[in-house]
């Protein structure tokens, strides 16, 4: 698993890439962390995640929140299939209000 | 369905479990913290309260059900394991033992039982906390309906099932995904609603990134019964809250659920509106009537939810895997058993025994015409009929381990009442015999177990006089030796005391003065009826009714018992029986024109008398390559007719550790035979076990080659033999 940080004018880009599971939660959360405090507004991009799980869900969740509290503007773009399906499952579409964009290769 | 038949099996299978339970109790004073063995009890007991109250036998299920309580607390660490339990737990197993028997002979709980069924519920109750036997802290709780009181109206609209769930921190690190679960339940029927509740993650710096913080609440459409929704979550049910309401519950049990759950009424309230589970006046009604309810008593602290879920730490990944290996190993072994009716074996192997007579009959037909392909194809059928045949045989098997485990009570009783320390060593319990057997040898092992263990084994201060260990040692050993089996009862006590022997059997007239005896022959005395040197008589032996019974229990099973023993060091009883009752392979042999059939896993050589022609001996005994052979002529010993041939044969036959020749005149080869039982008439016939008919139709006699080595060695003036018939 893999987390490309970028920072472009103060708006960090996130990538994940890889299984967004148990087994990288802790790696995931303090790159998370530490790439949130570094910036004004964040963009997470879900592209290339091909898996996740509860532990997934529950840092993005926390991600969200804690940019909230402090003010910054969160978005979740290009939510990948696995995720779009997580989101289904758990009816949280809603909650992560951002654009999900439904490719034509989702049916 | 049958009733009768269910409620047969019911009881079967319950007395197997009490079995595995006081198995398990026995094992556990030697190895206190053995979880595998914790749960082997527990499950034995909540098989049969589950299983009794399908049946509903309430009586049973009352009493099993506080047994379990207490289990359960064992099972959680909540209770530690030492002597007072065990026996408190043991005497749950007897009575629970007395109420299935009790059962299978229809009759009624007698009022003794019911008192001592109660005596012991105090005694488990005193485990539980004091009070009314409170119910175990299994999660999933069902809210029976309280009688309806003020708590708001009836039931409610919704078809839907809710559950609510809470999972626990650990449920990731163990290896489980809440999304798994949910997807896993939504193959059971149709998620409607569901709100996944984020609300439990904590602050970023607090957050784990490895615990679990999610909820949810769900509103399903399902079929399915409330076991299997309750299934779904089997693996995390103990440390997860998860509640279950089924479609059009009381509106009192939604107040109920919004109380308990950790998050504020409203919120809860809101959504199982969410979830179509309430509507909204549904909803309205209920917090109305609760905040009523509130003013009048004190609202239910959900902080005690929360306790109840969150402290309990148990190791619940090697739960959850322990148990999900428990249940395929029990569902395979499960499927892996029939039932069989015991007769309908005895039909099979009869059919067995006749399929053999006919085709020996054909196979010498064959041999008569000469027709190779005839002599090829009969030889498969021979071959395949064998291979029917020990599968058949086999089905009658049954390990002696069963039977030695449960000497583990006897001894463990036993020790406490003569206040001696004995342990119980069981080996060759892997060794098979045949399953009537097993039956019929349980009392005779009983005794000389008992024997052994009141006047082999010394008192633990005259053992450390004598230079041993305190703790007396008891060996049940089982092996296979030709075509026998073996069963030894070993102490390493007293040993048999040879002067007092023979004193007491010169006193009893049973033998006289100058009678010079082999040691086997002394100790061999004391299978005399009525006979015991025992000083002190107790309620278990000393009588001198007890060896003699032994003796004929086991003649009666075609067996024979002899006895080994070292003053001061210990003593050995063995008992050698038939592995087989009904077929036997054997070994044609002619005399005359008889035929005689001689066992063959005791026959172990075949010679030319002729090499013996001038081999010296006293015509009593052959040199068998240095080796001293006695034997005996068949022709003589029937006293056949006729003359014998020039070339006469000698089968060299074994059994335990003597040898005998026996002089035939031919030698017809290998077969196998069903042994028929020769009637009442010729039971004192020396040397003949039954008989058989083979495929010529003829008659041929089956040697009791024990009987005869018998006679062999009496001739010859060797040491007596194992007494037998």
């Amino acid at each position: 698993m893999n987390i490309s940080v970028t920072n472009d004018n103060g708006v960090c880009h996130i990538g994940i890439t890889g299984e967004m599971n148990i087994y990288f939660a802790s790696q995931m959360k303090e790159k998370l962390v530490s790439a949130m405090a570094d910036s004004k507004e964040i963009e997470i991009n879900l592209a290339h995640i091909s898996e996740i799980d509860s532990s997934g869900l529950q840092l993005l969740a926390l991600a969200k929140r804690e940019a909230a509290e402090s003010g910054k503007p969160l978005h979740f773009v290009s939510h990948s299939q696995a995720v779009l399906d997580m989101l289904d499952l758990c009816n949280l579409a809603g909650v992560f209000g951002d654009p999900v964009v439904i490719s034509s290769a989702h049916a | 369905m049958n009733l009768d038949d269910a409620l047969r099996t019911f009881i079967a299978e319950s007395r197997e479990l009490l079995q595995e339970m006081e198995d398990a109790l026995l094992r556990i004073e030697q190895s206190p913290g053995n979880e595998e063995v914790i749960n082997a009890i527990f499950r034995a007991a909540h098989t049969i309260k589950g299983s009794a109250g399908l049946f509903g036998l309430d009586h049973i299920v009352a009493f099993t059900h506080v047994a379990e309580s207490v289990l359960d607390r064992v099972r959680n660490g909540e209770l530690q394991v030492d002597g007072r339990l065990v026996a408190v737990l043991l005497s749950s197993c007897d009575h629970i033992k007395e109420l299935i028997e009790n059962l299978a002979a229809g009759g009624e709980v007698s009022q003794e039982a019911k008192a001592r069924g109660e005596s012991i519920v105090a005694g488990l109750n005193s485990y539980l906390g004091g009070g009314a036997a409170t119910s175990s802290k299994a999660a999933l709780p069902v809210e029976t309906s309280a009688p309806c009181t003020t708590q708001g109206g009836g039931e409610v609209e919704t078809d839907l099932w809710h559950i609510s769930l809470r999972f626990g921190r650990d449920v990731l690190r163990n290896g489980m995904d809440p999304l798994s679960f949910i997807r896993y339940l939504g193959t059971l029927g149709d998620i409607k609603h569901i709100v996944t509740l984020l609300d439990g993650i904590p602050r970023a710096a607090e957050m784990d990134p490895e615990a679990c913080y999610l909820g949810f609440e769900i509103g399903f459409k399902s079929n399915a019964s409330k076991a299997e929704i309750e299934g779904v979550f089997e693996f995390v049910r103990e440390d997860c809250q998860i509640r279950i309401l089924p479609p059009h519950s009381r509106v009192s049990e939604y107040m109920q659920l919004i109380a308990d759950l950790p998050e504020k009424d409203m919120r809860i309230g809101e959504i199982l509106v969410k979830c179509g589970t309430l509507t909204q006046s549904e909803l309205d009604a209920a917090l109305q009537a609760q905040q009523v309810s509130d003013e009048a008593k004190p609202h239910r602290p959900i902080g005690e939810v929360l306790v109840e879920a969150g402290v309990v730490q148990k190791p619940v990944m090697e739960a959850a895997l322990d148990k999900q290996k428990q249940v395929k190993e029990q569902k395979a072994a499960e499927a892996n058993l029939i039932r069989v009716d015991a007769d309908k074996l005895d039909t099979l192997i009869n059919l067995v025994g006749e399929l053999i007579i006919a085709g020996a009959g054909t196979s010498m037909i064959a041999q008569r015409s000469g027709i190779s392909e005839l002599l090829e194809a009969t030889a498969t059928m021979s071959r395949l009929v064998e291979e029917v045949r020990d599968s058949a045989l086999n089905l009658r098997m049954v390990q002696i381990g069963a039977t030695f485990n449960r000497f583990q009570r006897v001894v463990r009783d036993v020790s406490k009442e003569l206040g001696k320390d004995i342990e119980l060593v069981i080996s060759g319990a892997e060794t098979e015999l045949d399953k009537t057997v097993v039956e019929k040898i349980g009392d005779p092992l009983t005794h000389l177990v008992r024997n052994s263990m009141d006047h082999g084994i010394e008192p633990a201060d005259v053992r450390l006089a004598r230079g041993k260990p305190a703790k007396g040692t008891l060996t049940l050993n089982a092996y296979h030796d030709s075509g026998s089996i073996v069963i030894e009862v070993s102490d390493d006590g007293g040993g048999l005391n040879k002067e007092r022997i023979l004193k007491k059997a010169i006193e009893r007239g049973l033998i006289n003065e100058d009678h010079n005896l082999s040691e086997r022959e002394i100790y061999s005395l004391i299978f005399e009826a009525g006979f015991s040197t025992a000083e002190t008589v107790s309620n278990l032996s000393g009588r001198g009714v007890g060896m003699d019974v032994v003796k004929r229990n086991i003649t009666a099973l075609r067996g024979t018992v002899t006895l080994d023993s070292e003053e001061g060091k210990g003593t050995t009883v063995r008992i050698r029986l038939p592995l087989t009752l009904a077929i036997i392979d054997g070994f044609l042999v002619g005399v005359g024109s008889a035929v005689y059939v001689v066992p063959l896993d005791m026959v172990v050589e075949c010679i030319e008398r002729a090499a013996w022609e001038n081999a010296g001996g006293d015509g009593r005994y052959l040199n068998l390559r240095g080796e001293v052979l006695p034997y005996m002529r068949l022709r003589e010993h029937f006293e056949i007719e006729g003359e014998p041939t020039r070339r006469e044969n000698v089968v060299v036959v074994r059994y335990g550790e003597h040898k005998a020749g026996l002089v035939v005149d031919r030698l017809m080869g290998e077969f196998q035979t069903v042994i028929k039982p020769l009637g009442k008439v010729f039971s004192k016939v020396n040397g003949i076990g039954g008989f058989t008919i083979l495929g010529s139709g003829e008659v041929a006699l089956i040697l009791d080659v024990p009987g005869l080595l018998g006679q062999v060695a009496a001739h010859c003036g060797s040491m007596a033999i194992e007494q037998t018939v």
